[in-house]
C-alpha cells in the first residue's frame, strides 16, 4: 500500500445473512482520483460505500480509508446518500441544512457562530446555490437539492467525497451542473471523489477510474481499461458498445438488439461470486 | 339538556378566576412548551402516527391504574413509555410502519375499554381519559408537569443538535458518528412523557391536534428548527389559553375549543401558504 492511496481493499468481503454480496476485493484507489462504482442492480454498489464508511462490517479481509480502518476517518469524509422522497416535504432552509453538516454531531449547547455561517456560505457558493440559502428544500428542484446536499458534505472540509447515485432522477441540465461541481472540487481542491453510478456517460469526462462489481468480485481499473465493449457487455449483462465520436467524446451505448448466437448470463451476482476466485498478483499491478 | 345552549355566560370572569382555572392555565403553559418542541422533532422524524399511537397504548395503562387505585398519569406514563421503548428499539424505520403501529393502537384501545369495564370508577373516568378534562388538573399534577419540563430542557440542551441531525438526515448523521439508535430511543421515551402530560388536557383521542398540529403550522411559518419550535409552543399555548377563556364565556367543552383553535390556525396557515405559492 502506497501513501498516495486513499482507499485500500485487501481480500475484503461483505455478506448479508448467508448471502455473499461480494468477496475477494483486493485493489486500491489513489488519492485525487474520481472513481465510479459501477455494476448492475443488486451487485452491492451502495453496500460497498457503506463498508467504506464503516457502517457495514466486513465478513473477511481489511479495508483502509484515508490511512485508517474504515469508519475511523469519517470526519474527513463528505457523504451524500441517495436522495429519497423525504427531502421533498422538508421545510428546512438550504442554509440550515448545510449548517447541520458542521454542527449536527455536537452534544451540548452551541450557538451557531459567524465563522460557521461564513463556512456554510462558502460551501454554498462553491456549489452555486448561495442565492438559494433562504429557500426551503421543498421549494428547490431535485438538482438544487442535490447541490445543497453536496454543500452540506463539503462544509467540514473533507478529503474524500462519496456520493450515492448523485445523478439519479435529475434532468440533463442538473446532471451536467452536478458533474461540473464535482470536477471543480477535484481540480481546485484536489478532493478524492467516489460516485456510485449506473449510467457512466455523464461522468466519463471526469472519471479517472472505476470500481466494477463483476461476478461478485470488485475490481478497480483505470478508465482506459474499463471502456472496453466486452467488459461492459459482461458487466451490464446486455450488449454494450463504446462509441467514440469524431470530436473524441466517448459514449457507452447499448446495441440496438441482442445478437442471436449469444446467450445471456442469467446467474445472479452472488451465485457467480461462489464460482471462481481471481488470484491477484499484486495490488497495484495495473498501474 | 336536550338543546344545545351556546349563549354567552355573563359571569365568565368569575369562572376564569376560580382556583381550578389557575391550575388549568399553568398546565397549559407546561404542556405547550413540551408539545411545541417535541412536535417539531416528531414531524421531522416522520413519526407522527407513532406518537398518536403512543397515546392509545397509554389508554389501558390509564384505565388499569384506576382499576388498581393508583394515579392515572402513572399508569398512562408506564404504558406509553413501555410502548415507546419497544417502538424505539425497533428503529426509526419501524415507527414508520403504519400497519404494525395501527394494529397495536387498536388492540391497546380495546384493552383500555376492557379494563375500564372491570370497575365502575374506571368506567366513569373513561370519558375524561379519552377526551381530556383540563379543568380537573390537580396541583400535584402541575408539579409533575413542571419537573418533566425541566428534565426535558436539560436533556435537550445536551442532545439537541445530534437529535436534530438524526431526525432530518439520518444516513449522513449515522456516517458522521451520531448514535442514531440511542437518539431514536431517547426521542420515543421523551415522546411518551409529552403524551402523558398532554393527555389530561385534551385526552388520548384529540392529542394529535395539540402535539402535532401546532408544529405543522409552525413548519409552514418558519424554516429554522429553533424558530419553528418556539412558534409551535406559542401556538399551542394560545390554543389552550384562548380555549379556556372561550369555554368560560360559552358553555362548550374546553377540549373541543382547544382542538378547534389549533386546527383553525393550521388551516389558515395552510390556506394562505397555498395561495402564496400558487
Amino acid at each position: 500500500m502506497s501513501k498516495s492511496d486513499c482507499i485500500v481493499f485487501h481480500d475484503a468481503a461483505v455478506r448479508r445473512g448467508e448471502r455473499i454480496i461480494w468477496q475477494h476485493g483486493t485493489f486500491s484507489i489513489p488519492s485525487g482520483s474520481v472513481t465510479a462504482i459501477v455494476g448492475t442492480n443488486g451487485t452491492g454498489k451502495t453496500t460497498m460505500m457503506k463498508a467504506e464508511l464503516g457502517l457495514l462490517p466486513l465478513a473477511a479481509g481489511s479495508l483502509t480509508v484515508l490511512g485508517k480502518p474504515a469508519g475511523s476517518m469519517n470526519h474527513q469524509i463528505g457523504y451524500v446518500p441517495q436522495s429519497y422522497a423525504s427531502d421533498i416535504d422538508s421545510n428546512l432552509t438550504a442554509e440550515q441544512s448545510v449548517l447541520l453538516g458542521l454542527t449536527g454531531t455536537r452534544f451540548g449547547i452551541h450557538m451557531i457562530t459567524k465563522a460557521q455561517r461564513a463556512k456554510a456560505r462558502e460551501a454554498m457558493e462553491f456549489t452555486g446555490i448561495a442565492d438559494k440559502a433562504k429557500y426551503r428544500l421543498s421549494e428547490l428542484s431535485g438538482g438544487l437539492r442535490q447541490r445543497v446536499a453536496i454543500a452540506q458534505a463539503l462544509v467540514c472540509d473533507p478529503k474524500l467525497l462519496m456520493l450515492d447515485e448523485p445523478l439519479a432522477n435529475l434532468d440533463l441540465a442538473s446532471q451536467r451542473s452536478t458533474v461540473h461541481v464535482l470536477a471543480k472540487l477535484n481540480q481546485e481542491l484536489g478532493m478524492t471523489i467516489q460516485v456510485v453510478a449506473h449510467d457512466l456517460n455523464m461522468l466519463l469526462p471526469i472519471l479517472t477510474g472505476a470500481v466494477y462489481l463483476l461476478d461478485g468480485h470488485p475490481h478497480y481499473a483505470d478508465m482506459g481499461k474499463v471502456l472496453d465493449s466486452d467488459l461492459l457487455t459482461h458487466l451490464y449483462g446486455t450488449q454494450v458498445q463504446v462509441v467514440t465520436t469524431p470530436q473524441g467524446d466517448m459514449f457507452v451505448t447499448p446495441t440496438p438488439d441482442e445478437p442471436r448466437n449469444q446467450t445471456q448470463d442469467m446467474h445472479s451476482a452472488d451465485e457467480v461470486a461462489q464460482m471462481h476466485h481471481h488470484v491477484h498478483a499484486s495490488t497495484n499491478s495495473d498501474r | 339538556m336536550n338543546t344545545i345552549d351556546f349563549s354567552f355566560d355573563p359571569e365568565w370572569m368569575d369562572t376564569l378566576t376560580a382556583p381550578f382555572m389557575a391550575n388549568a392555565f399553568a398546565a397549559g403553559l407546561f404542556i405547550a412548551l413540551a408539545a411545541g418542541v417535541m412536535g417539531y422533532f416528531t414531524i421531522a422524524r416522520h413519526s407522527t402516527f407513532a406518537a398518536h399511537a403512543l397515546a392509545h397504548i397509554g389508554l389501558p395503562g390509564a384505565t388499569g391504574a384506576v382499576l388498581l387505585g393508583v394515579p392515572v398519569s402513572l399508569g398512562m406514563g408506564a404504558f406509553a413509555l413501555g410502548g415507546a421503548l419497544v417502538i424505539g428499539a425497533l428503529g426509526k424505520r419501524v415507527s414508520e410502519r403504519e400497519i404494525a403501529t395501527g394494529t397495536v393502537l387498536a388492540f391497546a384501545t380495546g384493552l383500555g375499554l376492557f379494563f375500564a369495564r372491570l370497575s365502575s370508577s374506571a368506567s366513569q373516568q373513561m370519558q375524561s381519559i379519552l377526551f381530556g378534562s383540563i379543568l380537573t388538573i390537580t396541583t400535584d399534577q402541575i408539579i409533575g408537569f413542571a419537573v418533566f419540563d425541566a428534565l426535558l430542557l436539560v436533556l435537550l440542551a445536551v442532545i439537541y443538535r445530534p437529535l436534530l441531525f438524526s431526525s432530518l438526515d439520518e444516513q449522513v448523521a449515522q456516517a458522521k458518528g451520531v448514535p442514531i439508535g440511542l437518539m431514536n430511543v431517547a426521542f420515543m421515551a421523551i415522546m411518551a412523557g409529552v403524551i402523558t402530560i398532554a393527555v389530561p388536557a385534551v385526552g388520548t383521542l384529540l392529542i394529535f391536534a395539540l402535539v402535532i398540529t401546532p408544529a405543522a403550522t409552525a413548519n409552514i411559518l418558519a424554516g429554522s428548527p429553533f424558530k419553528a419550535m418556539v412558534i409551535a409552543s406559542v401556538l399551542c399555548l394560545t390554543s389552550i389559553w384562548l380555549g379556556l377563556v372561550l369555554s368560560a364565556m360559552f358553555p362548550a367543552p374546553p377540549s373541543f375549543i382547544i382542538v378547534t383553535l389549533s386546527t383553525l390556525f393550521w388551516a389558515i396557515a395552510k390556506g394562505v401558504n397555498t395561495l402564496k405559492t400558487r
